[in-house]
């Protein structure tokens, strides 16, 4: 059903990241070799993959999560809306709440349901009470998880089922309104119900957000991109729409990979 | 020739019968230790502990202002240790890297935490108390404080690093700088873990004898004033219990027995906040 309604829409969506010539590092190892991609505004783009092909390594650099660690890095370029983040280095904590970011394994922070969404915000924002509330409201209505903990948002967030908080996780970082939000295989750690409520959501989120995702599952990845990019060994082998890749892959690689044939 | 699973099965046996005898040995000490102390310290325990001070030979009396007097000790040795442990303990979890500095302050806190509590009441007895020309009660909380910070530093850094590094993430993703993700995030995940090692820290200068005797000395009549002597109950003890009177034997073991229910009472309530924390979260 997603299939359709992208195709009308893939005519020409503006870029919103623009990567060129990125190579990433840990320590001496090379991890990214020459990667160049552009990811489309209001769309999922999916990065597929084997295990160890730089993928997670790939979202990790939009947000550029990595600079906690101190022998990681990247050179090239990373546009996003036209700034080159890499050489901008000006606001790191202002680039990751334009960029929000998910995990593969739910991190609820060790406080109630209601202050892990309000930590984001206050970062950022000061609301009153009310206007607080209502923001975290709106973030658990949009990660369809509000009439679920409505009641208990006193309870602490690791109270909660994995499925649960991985979409307080969810919901904690569309509270601070970002313009992207990187998925790192959001739902491998879950149920196939909660992995069902999750790319629902993905569905939902792309008509204002910029989504790009991470999975080892290629249906999940034919089910909620409209792009997606085949990553094997640091490089970039193809990236088109997510129907084409899937339907006739223009490279040998790819093919063997979504048929099974390898990895 | 047994065969493989026999023999495994023998093994298990005697590594088995090992450990509980080992665990019966250590226990059997612990057992005659509080034993002794009972039967001793019981005798001697009743009201007028709670209610004297210490008596001249000869008189009754009890211990009310060693035992108020080793309260306040601990009490300001802990305000004055625990945040510098905290503190230095978040610096060597969280910020540390790879410079020189962490490694050389972790050292140097593993010598402080073995060093021998005589050799730290000496040292607060030259730079303090040769200083201001007489003994204190702060100089022996200075003495004290010196032995909970490494104990401090020790646990907060283990609990800081339990934390796993994907909760970091998770508030750095948000853009959350990072004293904020310390404060908010990882202080709060080990914080059980923190006021254990706290509480295990009270427990520990609660029974020390060798720091305060440079310092706090000994005072035979009730003082709050920490400029001055304080009594306490490890120096009282070992006083009484060096005399040749009987019953300054009954007090010295009175208070011999308070300490161990005091830090017996402060371990449990450790171990089950610890429990609990980890437990609810």
């Amino acid at each position: 059903m997603s299939f359709e309604c992208n195709n009308m829409r893939t005519e020409s969506p503006k870029s919103k990241i623009v990567v060129r010539n990125l190579n990433f590092y840990y320590g001496q190892t090379h991890a990214l070799k020459n990667i160049s991609m552009e990811i489309p505004e209001y769309r999922v783009t999916a990065f597929i993959g084997p295990s160890g092909c730089g993928k997670s390594t790939l979202l990790r650099t939009f947000n550029k999560i990595y600079k906690i660690y101190p022998n990681q890095r990247a050179t090239g370029e990373i546009l996003l809306d036209g700034v080159d983040i890499l050489q901008n280095v000006s606001d790191l904590n202002r680039l990751r709440a334009r960029v929000g970011m998910v995990f593969q394994q739910p991190t609820p922070f060790p406080m109630s349901i209601y202050d892990n969404i309000a930590f984001g915000v206050r970062l950022y924002e000061s609301l009153k009470n009310i206007e607080m509330d209502e923001r975290v409201e709106w973030a658990l209505h949009k990660a369809a998880l509000w009439d679920e903990v409505k009641d208990i948002l006193h309870r602490s967030g690791n109270s909660l089922s994995g499925g649960q908080q991985q979409r307080l996780c969810i919901a904690r970082a569309i509270a601070v309104r970002p313009e992207v939000l990187l998925l790192d295989e959001p739902a491998s750690a879950l149920d196939p119900i909660s992995t069902a409520r999750i790319e629902n959501l993905m569905t939902e989120l792309k008509k204002d957000y910029t989504i790009v995702i991470v999975t080892h599952n290629m249906q999940q990845a034919a089910r909620v991109s409209d792009f997606t990019a085949y990553m094997y060994l640091g490089e970039l082998i193809e990236f088109a729409g997510t129907e084409l890749i899937f339907t006739r892959p223009q490279r040998r690689e790819t093919e063997d990979y979504i048929t099974g044939k390898f990895g | 020739m047994v065969s493989l699973p026999t023999r495994r099965r023998l093994i298990n046996l005697a590594s088995q019968i090992g450990s509980v005898l080992t665990v019966c040995f250590g226990l059997f000490w612990l057992g005659w230790i509080l034993l002794t102390l009972l039967k001793h310290g019981i005798p001697g325990l009743n009201l007028s502990i709670f209610t004297q001070m210490t008596p001249p030979p000869g008189s009754r009396g009890g211990l009310l202002n060693a035992i108020a007097g080793s309260f306040i000790l601990v009490m300001v040795s802990t305000v004055i240790g625990t945040p510098i442990g905290i503190l230095a303990g978040t610096y060597l979890a969280e910020y540390g890297g790879t410079g020189w500095l962490s490694p050389t302050t972790r050292f140097m806190n593993d010598i402080l935490l073995s060093a021998p509590s005589i050799v730290i009441g000496l040292f607060v007895y030259e730079v303090y108390v040769v200083h201001s020309r007489h003994f204190s009660a702060l100089a022996g909380s200075f003495a004290l404080g010196l032995l909970v910070i490494p104990i401090v530093v020790r646990t907060t850094e283990n609990m800081l690093k339990l934390v796993p590094n994907r909760l970091r993430e998770a508030a750095a993703a948000l853009g959350a700088p990072q004293w904020r993700i310390i404060a908010r995030i990882t202080l709060r995940a080990s914080r059980a873990g923190i006021i254990t090692g706290i509480l295990l820290a009270v427990a520990r200068i609660s029974g020390e004898t060798a720091p305060l005797l440079f310092t706090a000395l000994n005072n035979q009549f009730w003082s709050s004033n920490i400029n001055r002597p304080m009594a306490n109950l490890p120096v009282t003890i070992s006083e009484y219990a060096m005399s040749p009177y009987k019953d300054w034997h009954d007090l010295a073991w009175a208070g011999a027995l308070l300490i161990t229910l005091g830090v017996l009472g402060l371990n449990i309530l450790a171990r089950t906040f610890f429990r609990q924390s980890r437990a609810g979260n």
